[in-house]
């Protein structure tokens, strides 16, 4: 499901190819059996848990994440990493809302907020591939200077529209499912699409896993860095989208610290932050552990210090289980 | 001329430095095997060899870099078995590297002294160390001040910083691994003044080169090795390039070549006119005819790859012209150069190659995705079916498509490569090195299949080390020194003397000789 290569005729099977198949299939489930694991564990400890209530609440909790790692997931696939994306759903979260607020200008709310995360995410885009600067200081830069800007559009105050036109978006839902689910799945499948139905997709690969080589082998490779970072900011657009309207108002702090979930859901989801290895369907896993833990630990009662240590410790896992795959890589 | 480990007739003194039945074995590669070398205070060893003879191999185990698997050394008499850099300097034994390695942020000072800093308790005295550097680099004939930071030196200063290094260390015995090549002939000159004060204060100097007017401007004695042998020792007086090359090369060429159709070359592919990158390659002019296969030899460094970067457009050129089938060809990136019909199979498989975490399929289509797609979408069952006609095509053993690449030996790597690229038909294929690491078996294969290529109209330009396997593949040879093209050879006068004495300069003192 979640590997990278298509698929292949029935092969003639050796000893150490079935080592590789084994192989390959334990790195594409990857995380799916902690999911499980973790959701067996809250099925016994909380009672409910498992109502089909609450889960859907989990679904719908992990959306906006889901969206933000989707993009970062390309980015990281390239080798590269975005910083910027709470900052970027911050900004375009309180255009948005401050536009609605505009009845003559209110109908343009989505479109901006959509198109200017997608010119911000170029905005890191041209700078990492084009002027050639790491993607970690440019993204870094971009993470203190568009939190500045939403707190500026923000006024300082708090954006609230008690009555805004697209409210459906964050609250509505379609035969009992949440639209912010509905929209994270659709980011999903066509994030999957790209990735593994496009020419664009496999180059996303090529460039993470040798640029050298996908240099030498005529790719674009300033082309495919410029696309990864603005869909990255087209997402974390659509992530403030859905942000505003989930919550009818925006303020500067808005997405603070919404990067470092959706880069930890990535490398959860098996992702090498050195690129050229990693699915989708590995991130929305991860995606899914994170709000699952979120939601256990607080049916449980724990406080929200101890949820903090808890996510903590899963990145730092999480690391730990990048390292280790990698070495059983270059041990073959 | 003296056999291997046979006794050398050399000074009646004790030597510095002896090697005695040195072998040293990289997993299945035997790097070296039963070697001998001597070096005598006062004078100059030089090592020579084709690359890949074990030179570097053989310098490391004295530096305690490699411990070697048996043998003995010994310094001045006295057992030496380093256990690792550190103790080689402490004893005296210092190799300054092709790559500098010096500090860049640190002083001259700091970086003559590094690991080694005058103290006074727990505090670096500078004002000592100072003192020492400006006093060891003016006996090396240095101008700058012991307190430049060390990155604002030219390469050629760098170098002095590593020799001088070497003399604070009081050390006895000094490798250099071919300390000229990235020096001017200005900087070459000062190197050699510096090589002859040092061994008139009884240094001992191991040398490395390639370049044959070196080896007979400074050796007191040649030791060549091949194949990680040493095969035998001439002192100055018996010295001649005919001696050298002819130690250097004597082995049997490999049977694995099919000869070309002699003249059925085609029109001219490829017309390289006086292109150039300085300072890696000067200006340098080439042609390849359709149906051809054209060697591109010469020592490591001596700008073959670098000119072939240029031709594929991998770099940019400082001047010259490239023409393609007749029409001027203005690359600007690789991907100018595929689409006009030109394929480059970098020397560097992994690092520059392949996508090792991709699956072979992928990496076989990767230049010719785009005639798989329909609407946009790529139609993986034509991918597959493409790769599955490659992999039989090539005869690539690997049990499926979607097998990751980086489970392939090498050969079959460099098959998934060459694939790539026959997918796009090229006109004109340049091959870096295209069997190394490579084993034998393979190398016969990949030789059939360039052989094909060119049979089936397309022109070859093949850079290789290798000297039996450009001279088997080739139709005919450019050879380049110094970043120039020192010659050209067509058969019957494509033989690895000839290569060897266009390679190394040595025709050119031999005919200065006279």
């Amino acid at each position: 499901m979640t590997q990278a290569s298509p698929p292949s005729p029935p092969p003639a099977a050796t000893a150490d190819d079935q080592a590789q198949r084994r192989r390959q299939l334990v790195q594409s489930l990857g995380i799916l059996p902690i999911l499980i694991l973790i959701g067996v564990l809250f099925s016994v400890l909380t009672p409910n848990f498992l109502h089909s209530d609450n889960l859907l609440n989990i679904l719908r909790q992990a959306a906006i994440n889901i969206v933000l790692a989707a993009g970062m997931t390309f980015v990281i696939l390239t080798g590269g990493i975005d910083l910027s994306v709470g900052s970027i759903l911050g900004a375009t979260a309180v255009a948005a809302l401050s536009l609605s607020l505009d009845p003559s200008l209110s109908w343009a709310a989505i479109p901006i907020g959509l198109l200017a995360g997608l010119v911000l995410g170029m905005l890191n885009g041209t700078l990492v591939a084009y002027l050639g600067l790491p993607p970690f200081i440019v993204t870094l830069g971009t993470y203190t200077a568009l939190r500045g800007l939403a707190y500026l559009l923000a006024n300082g105050t708090t954006v609230i529209n008690s009555s805004l036109p697209w409210a459906w978006i964050g609250n509505g839902a379609v035969l009992g499912v949440p639209w912010l689910i509905i929209i994270a799945f659709l980011v999903i499948l066509v994030s999957w699409f790209i990735l593994r139905f496009t020419v664009l997709g496999t180059h996303v690969y090529a460039v993470g896993g040798n640029p050298q080589a996908a240099r030498l082998t005529g790719i674009r490779v300033a082309k495919v860095l410029m696309f990864v970072y603005a869909l990255n900011g087209l997402y974390s657009g659509l992530g403030g989208v859905m942000s505003a309207s989930r919550l009818y108002s925006a303020n500067g702090l808005l997405g603070q610290g919404y990067e470092l979930d959706a880069i930890a859901a990535v490398v959860l989801g098996g992702t090498s932050l050195s690129g050229g290895v990693g699915s989708i369907w590995g991130t929305l896993i991860g995606a899914l552990i994170i709000a699952m833990l979120n939601n256990g630990l607080t049916l449980m009662n724990v406080s929200f210090f101890w949820q903090l240590v808890v996510k903590g410790i899963v990145i730092i896992v999480a690391v730990l289980i990048d390292r280790l795959r990698s070495r059983g890589q270059t041990a073959h | 001329m003296t056999a291997t480990g046979a006794p050398t007739p050399g000074p009646t003194e004790q030597p510095a430095l002896e090697m005695r039945g040195i072998s040293k074995r990289f997993g299945g590669t035997i790097a070296l095997k039963n070697v001998a070398i001597t070096a005598y205070p006062g004078q100059v060893l030089a090592l020579m060899g084709e690359n890949g003879a074990g030179k570097s191999t053989l310098m490391k185990v004295l530096a305690g870099v490699h411990n070697a698997d048996t043998g003995e050394m010994t310094l001045s008499g006295q057992p030496f078995k380093p256990s690792g850099p550190i103790e080689a300097r402490a004893r005296g034994v210092n190799l300054i590297y092709q790559e500098l390695s010096v500090a860049p942020n640190m002083t001259v000072a700091q970086n003559i002294f590094l690991g080694n800093e005058p103290h006074n308790g727990a505090f670096v005295d500078y004002a000592a160390m100072n003192r020492g550097a400006e006093e060891v680099l003016k006996s090396l004939g240095a101008t700058f001040t012991p307190t430049t930071s060390a990155g604002r030196l030219s390469v050629a200063e760098q170098q002095l910083v590593e020799i001088a290094r070497s003399l604070v260390y009081k050390g006895q015995v000094l490798i250099m691994d071919e300390p000229t090549a990235a020096l001017s002939d200005r900087e070459t000159e000062r190197l050699f003044g510096i090589v002859d004060t040092l061994r008139a204060q009884g240094m001992a100097i191991i040398y490395i080169s390639h370049r044959m007017n070196e080896i007979y401007r400074l050796a007191d004695r040649v030791t060549v090795l091949r194949d990680g042998e040493s095969v035998g020792t001439l002192t100055k007086g018996e010295l001649s390039p005919e001696k050298l090359v002819a130690l250097m090369v004597g082995r049997p060429l490999g049977e694995l070549f099919e000869d070309g159709p002699p003249g059925n070359a085609g029109g001219v592919v490829l017309e390289v006119k006086n292109l150039e990158r300085r300072p890696k390659v000067e200006p340098c002019s080439l042609q390849v005819r359709a149906g051809e296969i054209v060697g591109l030899s010469g020592v490591v460094g001596a700008g073959r790859t670098e000119l072939a970067r240029l031709i594929f457009g991998a770099d940019a050129k400082t001047g010259g012209t490239v023409k393609l089938l007749g029409q001027p060809l203005n690359v600007r990136s690789p991907l100018d150069a595929i689409r006009a019909g030109i394929a480059y199979v970098p020397e560097d498989r992994k690092s520059q190659g392949l996508f090792l975490q991709m699956a072979v399929d992928n990496n076989l289509s990767v230049n010719v995705l785009p005639r798989f797609t329909q609407g946009g979408m790529l139609q993986h069952g034509a991918v597959g079916k493409f790769a599955q006609d490659m992999i039989k095509k090539l005869a690539i053993r690997v049990s499926r498509p979607s097998a990751l690449v980086s489970g392939l030996s090498g050969g079959n790597q460099q098959k998934v490569l060459l694939g790539r690229w026959l997918a796009i038909e090229p006109k004109l294929l340049i091959l870096d090195e295209p069997t190394r690491g490579v084993d034998i078996g393979a190398k016969a294969e990949i030789y059939r299949i360039i052989r094909q290529l060119a049979d089936s109209g397309a022109a070859v330009l093949v850079i290789s080390s290798e000297l039996p396997e450009v001279i088997g593949l080739s139709d005919r040879i450019y050879v380049m020194r110094e970043g120039h093209i020192a010659g050209e050879l067509r058969r019957p006068g494509i033989t690895q003397e000839a290569i060897m004495s266009l390679a190394t300069g040595a025709g050119s003192v031999a005919s200065a000789a006279d």
